[in-house]
């Protein structure tokens, strides 16, 4: 059967190169960066070198990365540890002095921080989003209080692939003298990252959303912010995330920066001529599809279409059982799924928020399966609604009505 | 006998279906040996695992100790994917939360507020499995849908209907559920474990080594894991703003004799005799339940007895609608034994049963169920 993956915001393969740069780690080199002899001392300079290649790909000093187990400890680490450690300065005032900034269109390990500081007594401004799933800057700065202490606003939507305009946002964090955290998770490796153009205090990047192995992400911490430790330990990584380190999974994140950094505009450019090419055929051959954020700013891999009158839960398991890879909605811990809460905040109903599919392209998608897809997907959609009720009854009655 | 000549008892025009086949799997045993054996007649086979209601939703009903069978428990949900992993068939998960609580919670709650005693399996038969779910099955491409029910479907070429029967281990039969469903969804249903009995089903998933073979089965309604029903009906109508009625009420006699007092109808059902909260100088019954009063009507067992009912959404599974009355034997609940009955046709949808000796409480909102033998004619809810 064929096999298209096409949800390489889920995640990514692991690159040749990058399994090659970690396997020494998992043998002949099994040092302990922390120890004091050769074996620990050419396992620092792997985790060293790993720690400059990360910090190149998104413009940082490579004092300032952490690395951690992925994107939801970064996300964790940094939102917990902007409240936890001004929270401990500030120990005579209430929780309730402390404000934060988010969308509605975060990931769930921001949005489910966020809410967990709330129940602490945290003030938590969820800012909405338009119809094309973009942060207004200026609603940043009407939100800000004499008391917030963070801004937290993603850079790349997993699910619309939209842009956030972090550069505005993070002059009105720097005006207001507020710390500002991104989520870039869904944009590094895809799109150029410059945490002083930025202005961002403090960028979650995961491994293997850019080719590196799972369990291996990034913190970049500008100097000078103050953030609590989230784990308690030993003094590795200056004390900031202790724990001995993941020296393959480093190592492998290291050398996927360094491609990513080498790659990205190549990649960018030819990817995004896939989407491109996979977007409008489908917009051809599925009647009253629709494309959700598509006057944003993107990154170049992703496009999120709605095919009104169908389950997208049945047409993503049909396309599976065809040996196409795609995504609806959130998976739930069951594996059942939900309508995704950002398509709702985009201004979605749950019943097109349900008929909505994402297709994420990657490095390794070809033409040919773009061809597949554009085969595949139309004639799934075709039979779903054919055997829909509602649609019928629908497309029944435009016909009465013209 | 031995396990090839089991497989060799299952229903014929099974084994000439080809195409892919759903295999709507709850994790449980019997439906997990439905794809074993579909799998063994060289069928393709998809998996198809029904999210269907979320326990974390009513906090208020999760006891101390984490409850064994819970419906859509997460432990279910990764039974049924050990199995398909194990025999390598394709899984999925899928959503129909929204579509049970329509088609089955909420008028389950509705019925016991109404003074009625429902039965939500019927209702999620009829509505979520052989409704959404079959046709999410034929929308992924699969032409059938097979559960691990243990009931029997046959096409009768001269009549040219597909008929309902009775299993063939008839302490297991299922068949008083299933009488809503149409001639499409009988047409493109399965039920393979029909001629098997349940050790014969424990048997095969042992022979193919399936991980939950010894897994104990659930008796409770599975959205109620407890089995307490009044907790969860004024948990749920409180999380879902109904109004529980004026609460406390009178318990009394035929003849308007107050014997006692209750604290909502919905914790009554016709015949109940435990839990009547006081003491009498007899046993005393649940005659009749009347929520407009709030009044529970008691009554000794003899005035329990009747022999006439009407009956309402009456569907006609493996005849047409007749026009003169029929005779046939009814069953008024689960456990109850078909007795003997005339059945009247009303109207299209509604008829009236006379059984031929009086009956033991016959319970409005139960389903009534006619039997020619094996084979179920119709069933419809008692009005």
């Amino acid at each position: 059967m064929n096999r298209v993956y096409l949800d390489y915001n889920a995640t990514t393969p692991v690159e040749p190169a990058v399994l090659d740069a970690m396997l020494p780690y998992l043998s002949a080199e099994f040092g302990n960066a922390s120890s004091i002899h050769s074996p620990g001392q050419r396992a620092r300079a792997a985790v060293e070198t790993a720690r400059d290649q990360v910090a190149v790909l998104i413009g940082a000093r490579p004092q300032e990365i952490v690395f951690t187990s992925g994107g939801t400890e970064s996300d964790n680490h940094a939102v917990f540890g902007v409240a936890q450690s001004l929270l401990a300065v500030r120990s005579s005032s209430p929780s309730s002095a402390l404000h934060i900034i988010t969308s509605t269109i975060e990931h769930e390990a921001v949005l489910n921080t966020c809410q967990a500081l709330e129940k602490q007594g945290v003030a938590v401004a969820d800012l909405a989003v338009n119809r094309e799933g973009v942060v207004d800057p200026e609603s940043v700065r009407r939100a800000l209080r004499p008391e917030t202490v963070l801004i937290t606003i993603m850079h790349a939507n997993n699910e619309l692939g939209t842009i956030q305009p972090l550069e505005e946002i993070g002059r009105i964090a720097s005006e207001a003298d507020v710390y500002f955290h991104t989520d870039a998770v869904q944009s590094a490796g895809k799109v150029l990252i410059d945490v002083n153009a930025l202005a961002v205090d403090l960028l979650s990047i995961s491994g293997h959303k850019f080719y590196a192995p799972k369990g291996i992400g990034a913190l970049y911490i500008r100097s000078g912010t103050r953030l609590q430790q989230l784990l308690y330990g030993g003094h590795h990584q200056r004390g900031f995330r202790p724990g001995t380190e993941n020296v393959a999974g480093i190592a492998g994140l290291g050398k996927a920066a360094e491609l990513a950094r080498l790659s990205l505009g190549e990649d960018a450019k030819r990817v995004s001529a896939l989407r491109d090419k996979l977007e409008k055929g489908l917009l051809e051959r599925v009647p009253q599809s629709l494309v959700s954020g598509a006057r944003a700013p993107r990154t170049p891999n992703t496009t999120n279409l709605m095919f009104p009158g169908l389950e997208g839960e049945a047409l993503v398991i049909a396309l599976d059982l065809q040996g196409l890879a795609c995504s609806v909605g959130a998976a739930c811990s069951s594996g059942a799924v939900e309508p995704s809460h950002v398509l709702t905040a985009i201004g979605l109903s749950q019943e097109e928020a349900k008929s909505s599919l994402r297709f994420s392209l990657g490095r390794h998608t070809t033409a040919a399966e773009i061809d597949f897809a554009l085969d595949a997907i139309p004639a799934a959609v075709a039979k779903l609604r054919d055997l829909s009720p509602t649609y019928r009854k629908e497309a029944a009655a435009s016909k009465v009505s013209q | 006998m031995s396990t090839a000549a089991q497989f060799e008892t299952l229903p014929r025009h099974a084994e000439v279906q080809r195409g892919l086949v759903a295999v709507a799997m709850s994790g449980g045993v019997d439906s997990s040996t439905v794809a074993a054996v579909l799998q063994q007649q060289s069928r393709p086979v998809v998996g198809l695992t029904m999210q269907l209601w979320n326990q974390r939703r009513l906090p208020e009903l999760q006891g101390a100790r984490p409850a064994q069978h819970r419906c859509c428990s997460l432990d279910d949900v990764y039974d049924a994917k050990r199995v398909a992993q194990h025999l390598n068939f394709p899984h999925y998960v899928v959503n129909f939360e929204e579509q049970f609580e329509q088609h089955v919670v909420r008028p389950f709650v509705d019925q016991y507020l109404a003074g009625r005693t429902p039965i939500a399996c019927t209702n999620c038969n009829t509505d979520v499995k052989f409704e959404p779910l079959l046709r999410m099955a034929r929308q992924i491409g699969a032409e059938r849908l097979a559960t691990g029910h243990y009931a029997r479907i046959r096409h009768n070429e001269q009549t040219g209907r597909w008929e309902l029967l009775r299993a063939r281990d008839g302490s297991k039969d299922q068949s008083y559920f299933l009488w809503g469903l149409s001639q499409e969804q009988l047409s493109r249903s399965e039920f393979p474990l029909g001629e098997l009995t349940k050790d014969e089903v424990r048997a095969l998933a042992r022979r193919v080594n399936l991980p939950v073979a010894e897994k104990p089965e659930s008796m409770e309604l599975c959205f109620v894991p407890n089995g307490n029903y009044a907790q969860f009906i004024e948990v749920y109508s409180q999380s879902a703003g109904i109004t529980l009625g004026t609460g406390e009420g009178e318990i009394v006699t035929e003849d308007g004799k107050v014997v006692g007092r209750h604290n909502g109808v919905h914790q009554f059902t016709i015949g109940q005799r435990k839990g009547l909260g006081f003491a009498a100088g007899k046993p005393l019954y649940v005659l009749s339940i009347d929520p407009e009063k709030n009044r529970v009507v008691v009554g000794d067992d003899d005035a329990l007895r009747s022999t006439s009912f009407a009956i309402e959404n009456v569907n006609w599974v493996s005849c047409e609608n007749p026009v003169r009355p029929i005779r046939a034997n009814v069953k008024i609940r689960h456990k109850h034994e078909p007795a003997p009955a005339t059945i009247e046709p009303l109207s299209t949808a509604t008829a009236r049963v006379l059984f031929d000796t009086p009956q033991r409480a016959i319970t409005r909102g139960q389903g009534a169920v006619f039997y020619d033998n094996d084979r179920v004619l119709a069933g419809g809810w008692i009005r």
